[in-house]
């Protein structure tokens, strides 16, 4: 028999690595999700979340530029889970056929979903980086008016649809499996975590809506006056 | 009532240079108590006895009659018709070459993986069959015993999307074997050693998690439970590791 040849550390830091960029990126999305939906609370609400992020409670001024740094940084990881998310993609015809035919044939909950978090991985893939780099490149109009006229004047809203379904079901799915991967859970476990994963994507994906709807409201409003910025109402000058 | 079942078999001799893949159809009169094994014998006798298909134990305990059962691996001496409708289709498990009709050679593939995995117990010293052996710890020994369980049945290699998409997987079956030496106390090897021969994409790191072996195993193993604590093991060794290879393999 012939003797073991080591695969070296590699695979196992890999997986390891694809594992935490996708728990960093699902958990970042949750809280992202809440922060967005501030609005909700009123414009004055989501107007000081933003300013929160640039660091405008911290250092008494708003540095646009931490924004930028930290979309950077959620970039990078984006880019490195994609990359190692992309080894596991079906490559070959024969494998796409394989994978079908199974999937067809198992009727199975877990085989299904991963088809689902292949897809709908594969679509954010292709639509996050437009948010990122707006993010990136123009920190500074996140506020009520200016992500409004974004949403509505600046049609984004088609996107941000997409990428809200997309975005929820893939971190559903991709936080469940990554507790059977790395967790021993029981079979009773198992479906309370799946009832818990399902929970939570209706949640947000619920949450998502009435907080994209509000943007729209207020960008369908704010259209005439598109492009201006947003004062919170104890800024404002009586005129 | 009884039921009329119709069984969609598929038909094939890859020996036989004319014969073509197709699903036969055969009709029966479902009796009380009846499994898929009692099912194909009576075909066999009584209407085909071309037809190919693999029993010895009729227990769940060989392994051999392990099959698609209308798209789901399972056994089937201990399936009854009565849990499945009155459309029973029968397809030999996938991933393992096809001797004939039903009969595939799960054993040539068990073989294959156990001589890459090196699946059999590695002991430092050379046994000594005149001494007493060394006592292991009884829920030690009721740890192995439990995972020696499986039958190399083949279900959870044909219920995993990962085997069927990449062949060198080496499946459920192949880390659990891993796993039961890694507890057996006798097994003179570490995780070192066992990291060379699962730390990788064709190891416990290919593994997606989809869990139809753990749906599947007729012998209701703990697979999932045992994959994930040889990812944290391998994971772990794959951090320390460090490029530094070790070099004490057995
Ligand atoms: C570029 C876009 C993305 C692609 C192509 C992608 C693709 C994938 C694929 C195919 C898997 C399954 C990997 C496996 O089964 O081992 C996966 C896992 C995962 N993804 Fe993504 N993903 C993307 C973005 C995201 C984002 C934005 C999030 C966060 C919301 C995320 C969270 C996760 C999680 C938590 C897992 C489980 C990790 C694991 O199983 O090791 N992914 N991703
Ligand atoms: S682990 Fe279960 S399904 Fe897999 S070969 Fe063993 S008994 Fe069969
Ligand atoms: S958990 Fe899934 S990928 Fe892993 S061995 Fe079982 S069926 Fe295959
Ligand atoms: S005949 Fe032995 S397991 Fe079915």
């Amino acid at each position: 028999m012939p003797a073991p040849v080591s695969p070296g550390p590699w695979p196992a830091r890999l997986d390891l690595l694809q594992s935490a960029t996708g728990l960093f990126l699902a958990l970042f999305m949750w809280l992202h999700m809440l922060f967005v939906a501030s609005i909700l609370f009123g414009t004055d609400a989501m107007w000081r979340v933003a300013r929160f992020f640039e660091g405008y409670y911290l250092f008494g001024r708003s540095l646009p530029w931490l924004v930028s740094l930290f979309v950077a940084v959620v970039f990078v990881l984006f880019a490195v889970h994609a990359g190692l998310a992309l080894r596991k993609f079906p490559s070959h015809w024969r494998q796409h056929a394989a994978y079908w035919r199974h999937m067809r044939g198992m009727r199975h909950g877990d085989t299904t979903s991963w088809l689902a978090q292949v897809v709908t991985g594969f679509g954010v893939f292709f639509l996050a980086p437009v948010h990122l780099y707006l993010m990136l490149t123009h920190p500074e109009l996140i506020g009520p008016y200016e992500s409004a006229d974004r949403v509505w004047s600046g049609r984004m809203w088609p996107l941000y649809l997409l990428l809200l379904l997309l975005v929820e079901i893939h971190a559903g799915v991709g936080l469940y499996r990554l507790a059977v991967k790395w967790l021993a859970v029981g079979d009773k476990a198992r479906m309370r975590l799946m009832r818990l994963k399902w929970g939570f994507t209706v949640f947000f994906i619920a949450l998502g809506l009435l907080t994209l709807a509000a943007y729209v409201r207020l960008g369908i409003e704010h259209a005439p006056h598109a492009g201006e910025p947003y004062l919170p109402t104890w800024q404002r000058t009586l005129s | 009532m009884t039921r009329i079942l119709d069984f969609d078999i598929l038909r094939h001799n890859p020996r036989d240079a004319a014969s073509v893949p197709r699903l036969q159809r055969y009709r029966l009169a479902e009796t009380s108590g009846m499994t898929l094994f009692i099912a194909l014998t009576r075909i066999r006798e009584e209407l085909d006895p071309g037809v190919h298909f693999d029993f010895v134990c009729r227990a769940a305990v060989c392994g051999s009659c392990a099959m698609l059962i209308n798209g789901r691996p399972g056994l089937a001496c201990r399936t009854l018709t009565a849990t499945l409708p009155a459309h029973i289709r029968l397809l030999p498990l996938p991933g393992f070459a096809l001797i004939a009709d039903l009969s595939v050679d799960t054993g040539r593939w068990m073989r294959v993986m156990s001589e890459r995995l090196h699946a059999w117990l590695h002991v430092a010293t050379a046994v000594d069959l005149d001494a007493l052996e060394t006592r292991m710890d009884p829920d030690r020994a009721e740890a192995v015993y439990e995972l020696d369980r499986c039958i190399e049945c083949g279900c959870c290699v044909a219920a995993c999307g990962t085997a069927q998409m990449r062949p060198d997987f080496v499946g459920a079956v192949g880390m659990i074997k891993l796993a039961r030496f890694r507890l057996d106390p006798r097994d003179a090897r570490d995780d070192g050693d066992f990291f060379d021969l699962l730390g990788d994409d064709d190891g416990v790191f290919g593994c997606m998690s989809l869990l139809g072996c753990q749906d599947v195993c007729p012998k209701s193993l703990s697979l999932q439970t045992q994959i994930a604590h040889l990812r944290w093991a391998m994971a772990r060794r794959g951090l320390a590791k460090a490029g530094a290879d070790h070099g004490d393999g057995i």
